[in-house]
Parts: C-alpha cells; sequence; structure tokens
C-alpha cells in the first residue's frame, strides 16, 4: 500500500506534467509557427531548417502591398471612441437599475437582457439600412455605433452598483451631492475594477471583430485591421506563406503585446467578467 | 425621493442605452419579420405583401437545411470536446506546478488572437502536401488529403480548429468555478483516502455543475455567431459542405441581394437563439440550489 502511494506521487504527477506541457505547446504551435514563417524568407517557410537566415523583408513587403498602418490606426481609433462611450452610457442605465425604482424599470431591463442574446453581428441586414438611411457606411463611427449601448456592460456595472451600501449615499447627499455628483464621486470609483475587466473584454472583442466591419467599411480610410488581414489573405492575391503570417503577426501584434504585458489583469477581467 | 421624480430621472438616465438599444437590437428584430413577408423592391416592381412565401423557399431550399444541420454537427463536434479540454486545462492550471503562469498563458493565447488571423495560420496547417498536418501524416505513410476541399473532411476540420479556439476561453470560466470550491473539501477527501479521480467525479464535478451549464449555452450561441473563419479557409465550400447559417445569411444579403430571403433566414437564427436563451434562463436559475 505504502509503495504504491509511493509511486503514484512520485511518476505520475511528472506524466501529468509532461502532458500539461504537451498540451500547452500544441495550443501555441499556430502561433510559433507564424513567427517562423514571418521572420524567416519564403523558401523556409515549409523547410524547418534552425539555420535559416532571419529576416525582416517579409513584413516590409507586406506594409509595402497593403495599408497595415492606416487598418491598425483605423482599429485604434474604433476602439478608443467605443470604449469611452460603452462606460459613459452604460454607467447611466446601470445607475438607474440599480438605485431607481421607476416604472417599467423590470420590463426595460429584460429588454435590456435581450441584447446578450441577439447581438449586432446577427442583425447586419437590418442594421447595415439603418446606417446606410443614416449616411454612415463606409465611416470610423458607423463601425462602432451599434456597439455603444452594451447590455453585457449595463448588466456588469449594475451587479457591482446594487453592492455598493446605500448608507454611503445618503451620506452624500447630506454633504450636498446631486445625482450626477453622487455617481461620479461614490459608484464609478467603486466600480473601478469592474470598468477595468469590462474595458479589456470590450477591447479584445473590438480588436477582433470582422463580420460587421466587413460590411459596413469598404475603404482603405475606414477598414480596420481584421478586415484589411482578411482581404489581404484572399487567394486571388497568391498564397505566400510567409507574408500572410507577417501580415497576421502586425495585425495582432498590439493586443497580443498588452496581453504577454497584462497576462493576469486580462485573464482576471475575463474571469470576473464571466462570473457576474 | 418621490415616486415622480423617481420615474423621470430613472428615464433621463436610461435614455441614452434604451434609445440606442431600440435602434440597433429591438427594432431590427422586429423589421426583419416584417421585411421577410414582403418581396424585395426593386426599379421596376414595388415590394408587395408575399406573407409566408419567403418561409415556404426556405423548408425547400436545400442549401439552408445543409446550413443549418452543418450547424448542428459543428455544435455536437466542438462543444462537448472543448469543455472537457476545458476543465482539464483548468484542474493543470489550478495546481501549483511549475511554469502554471506559462501554460495558463498558452492556453489562453487563442482566444485573444481574432479568427480571421487564427483561420489564415490554420489554413497553412491544412493544405495539401506542402501544410503542416500533411508532412506530419506522410511520417507515417499516409498520403496526402486536401483537408479544406473535400466535403467529408472539412467540416472535421473547422472542428478541430474551433475546439481549439475555444477551450481556452472555457478554460477561464471552469478557473473562476474551482476556486470557489473549499480547499477543505480536498483535504476532507484525502483523509477519508478518496482516489483523486473520485474526488473529481464526486465532488468538483457536481459543484461545477453550474459553470458547465453557463458554458453550454454560451458555446451553443457560439457557435451559431461565429463565421469569420469562413471567409478565409472556405467561403462555406466545398459545395456548402462546410456552410454556416449566419454566413449563408451574409452571402444571401449581400453578395446575392435578396434581403427578402435573408431576413427570414435571420428569423431562423433569432428562433433558434432564443429558444436557447429560454432554456438558460429555465435552467440556469436552478443553479440556486447549488450555492
Amino acid at each position: 500500500m505504502m509503495a504504491t502511494t509511493n509511486y503514484k506521487s512520485r511518476v505520475l504527477p511528472s506524466l501529468e506534467l509532461i502532458g500539461a506541457y504537451l498540451l500547452a505547446i500544441f495550443w501555441i504551435l499556430p502561433l510559433l509557427y507564424a513567427f517562423w514563417a514571418a521572420f524567416h524568407p519564403s523558401e523556409y517557410a515549409i523547410h524547418f531548417d534552425l539555420f535559416a537566415p532571419l529576416t525582416l523583408d517579409n513584413f516590409r513587403e507586406v506594409l509595402s502591398q497593403a495599408p497595415f498602418v492606416r487598418y491598425g490606426l483605423n482599429t485604434f481609433l474604433v476602439v478608443t471612441f467605443l470604449l469611452p462611450l460603452q462606460l459613459v452610457v452604460s454607467t447611466l442605465a446601470a445607475y438607474a437599475f440599480a438605485r431607481y425604482n421607476f416604472v417599467g424599470s423590470n420590463i426595460a431591463f429584460v429588454l435590456v437582457l435581450v441584447q446578450l442574446m441577439i447581438t449586432p453581428e446577427i442583425l447586419i441586414v437590418q442594421n447595415y439600412s439603418t446606417l446606410s438611411d443614416l449616411g454612415m457606411v463606409d465611416t470610423i463611427a458607423g463601425i462602432g455605433l451599434p456597439y455603444i449601448a452594451s447590455a453585457f456592460c449595463i448588466f456588469l456595472l449594475r451587479q457591482t452598483f446594487k453592492s455598493i451600501p446605500k448608507e454611503l449615499e445618503d451620506a452624500a447627499q447630506l454633504e450636498g451631492c446631486g445625482t450626477l455628483g453622487m455617481l461620479w464621486r461614490v459608484y464609478v470609483p467603486l466600480a473601478v475594477p469592474t470598468y477595468l475587466a469590462f474595458a479589456l473584454v470590450s477591447l479584445s472583442h473590438h480588436w477582433n471583430n470582422f463580420l460587421w466591419p466587413l460590411i459596413i467599411t469598404n475603404s482603405v480610410e475606414t477598414r480596420p485591421l481584421t478586415v484589411g488581414l482578411g482581404i489581404f489573405g484572399a487567394p486571388e492575391s497568391g498564397v505566400d506563406w510567409s507574408l500572410i503570417s507577417a501580415a497576421t503577426l502586425l495585425s495582432v501584434a498590439p493586443l497580443l503585446i498588452a496581453f504577454l504585458l497584462f497576462q493576469k489583469q486580462f485573464v482576471q477581467s475575463f474571469m470576473q467578467a464571466g462570473i457576474k | 425621493m418621490k415616486q415622480e421624480s423617481q420615474n423621470i430621472q430613472g428615464w433621463l438616465l436610461l435614455a441614452p442605452a434604451a434609445i440606442l438599444l431600440v435602434a440597433f437590437t429591438h427594432y431590427p428584430t422586429i423589421a426583419t419579420f416584417f421585411d421577410s413577408l414582403f418581396t424585395n423592391s426593386s426599379i421596376i416592381r414595388p415590394s408587395r405583401f408575399s406573407g409566408f412565401e419567403s418561409y415556404r423557399d426556405l423548408a425547400d431550399d436545400p442549401v439552408f437545411w445543409k446550413a443549418l444541420i452543418n450547424n448542428l454537427w459543428l455544435a455536437l463536434g466542438t462543444i462537448p470536446t472543448s469543455i472537457g479540454l476545458a476543465i482539464l486545462m483548468a484542474l493543470i492550471v489550478n495546481k501549483a506546478i511549475p511554469g502554471r503562469g506559462l501554460l495558463r498563458m498558452a492556453y489562453f493565447t487563442p482566444t485573444m488572437l481574432p479568427m480571421i488571423a487564427v483561420a489564415n495560420i490554420w489554413l497553412f496547417f491544412y493544405a495539401p502536401e506542402i501544410g503542416l498536418l500533411d508532412k506530419a501524416l506522410a511520417v507515417f505513410g499516409i498520403g496526402s488529403t486536401n483537408w479544406l476541399g473535400d466535403p467529408d473532411t472539412v467540416l472535421p476540420a473547422i472542428i478541430v480548429m474551433t475546439i481549439w479556439k475555444e477551450a481556452g476561453f472555457f478554460m477561464i470560466f471552469y478557473l473562476a468555478g474551482l476556486q470557489t470550491i473549499s480547499p477543505e473539501l480536498e483535504e476532507a477527501a484525502k483523509l477519508e483516502g478518496s482516489s483523486r479521480w473520485n474526488y473529481f467525479w464526486r465532488i468538483q464535478f457536481p459543484l461545477l455543475l453550474p459553470t458547465t451549464l453557463f458554458v453550454l449555452i454560451n458555446a451553443f450561441l457560439n457557435s451559431f455567431k461565429l463565421v469569420d473563419h469562413l471567409f478565409v479557409l472556405t467561403k462555406g465550400g466545398p459545395d456548402n459542405a462546410s456552410n454556416l447559417l449566419l454566413y449563408y445569411i451574409y452571402e444571401t444579403a449581400f453578395s446575392f441581394l435578396d434581403t427578402s430571403y435573408a431576413s427570414a433566414l435571420t428569423m431562423v437564427l433569432l428562433i433558434l437563439l432564443a429558444v436557447t436563451a429560454l432554456a438558460q434562463f429555465y435552467f440556469v436559475d436552478k443553479r440556486a440550489h447549488y450555492r
């Protein structure tokens, strides 16, 4: 009996460890391959030679063929204008749901939650015609507009605001704080972790969003990275794996670097947002 | 505060969100239904009421059925496996083992990558002859396969890629779930001489059931929403063998310019999502029992 436990504790965990690492290697293999192909001349894209020469030519070639810098700027503009608006609009709505007892609040909340299920990408046909009525097809604002009101953000903030003791509000009221002053001085500071969690989830979602931007944009001046990459990878441009890998890395680099630097915050944010 | 000012202030605070939600969620949902009842308008012929004609076309449309069935196979093929892997990953990363941070990062990285970028890389993996998969199989003397060009292999190929993309994302929820389980339970199980296998099936897995339900439903919804990779990998082909409902909606509306039919297809998708959401309401509400 003693012997088996010893055997178990010594051999099994190390086998498990090997399995865990093998799984991890398999999981980052595609990314590793993209790095390999992007930094080597294209004749090495399918030959793995440890001594293959390193090069940045693929990146230069990609940048000369397609305006990835402009695409990157467009993506950056979308996420930076969208996020603050999402936070402001959702904060106001969440505060109403958390602290006001207004007529129709229950039914309104259910109607908000509908968007958790019917996300804007499902309604591409109608939303495209709405935006074309508004004259906002092929604009940066048009990429973000359907996402400004986020049921997910409203839900997260409402939960957070509800957990804040009402006594704090009463105290602030005695100090002469108005509605918005109270929201700004009492609720917002206490909800910072929730804001951060949503910000990281929203940032990665909109950096990576593809279908809606594909439909609503049709020029270099508005196209985000994902759409630019989708066009770049189209078969008519011929399949050069090194170039595609370089373009892929260019598109994911900013978010990937941010993720590697703030890995813990990202994982915790996704976790916090997931538990609700 | 008086009830009247509660009403006014509450609705004022809600107004910006409410207007946007109505404009981009509720109105288009209703408009989709009405559009599906009318024919397309053109310069020569204005739109006319056609009742449920689009839906009759839909019932006779083999591409629609193909896409719908593909969607269900995709869900069946990806969800159980990625949930199993997600639990395994969470159990690994939840332990104090060397390189835990690195492992967690490796498992989670696919979640951070856009599907379109992921598809670009996997396109090479699946390339016949020169692709990584065929090269690896050649070592065992297995000949070349056109993974994405063959109707028999294209959907499994996409399923494998989707599992890879999603498992790390689901891991996060299980990690959160595992951290709510009291460590005393593990101590007690150890004292009782319970094996780890037993501990997992009798304690951890049942306690994670609410998490599993939550992940299950979200994974199901996701399997209908995620079509980005098709634009790079297959465009729904060959012969619609990898077509999915949302991709077919996109094609119908923006390539074939048939708004009326695209609206009928969207209605089917909306109904599927609504039924799933109701299931969530019904099942996940019961998780109160476990808390």
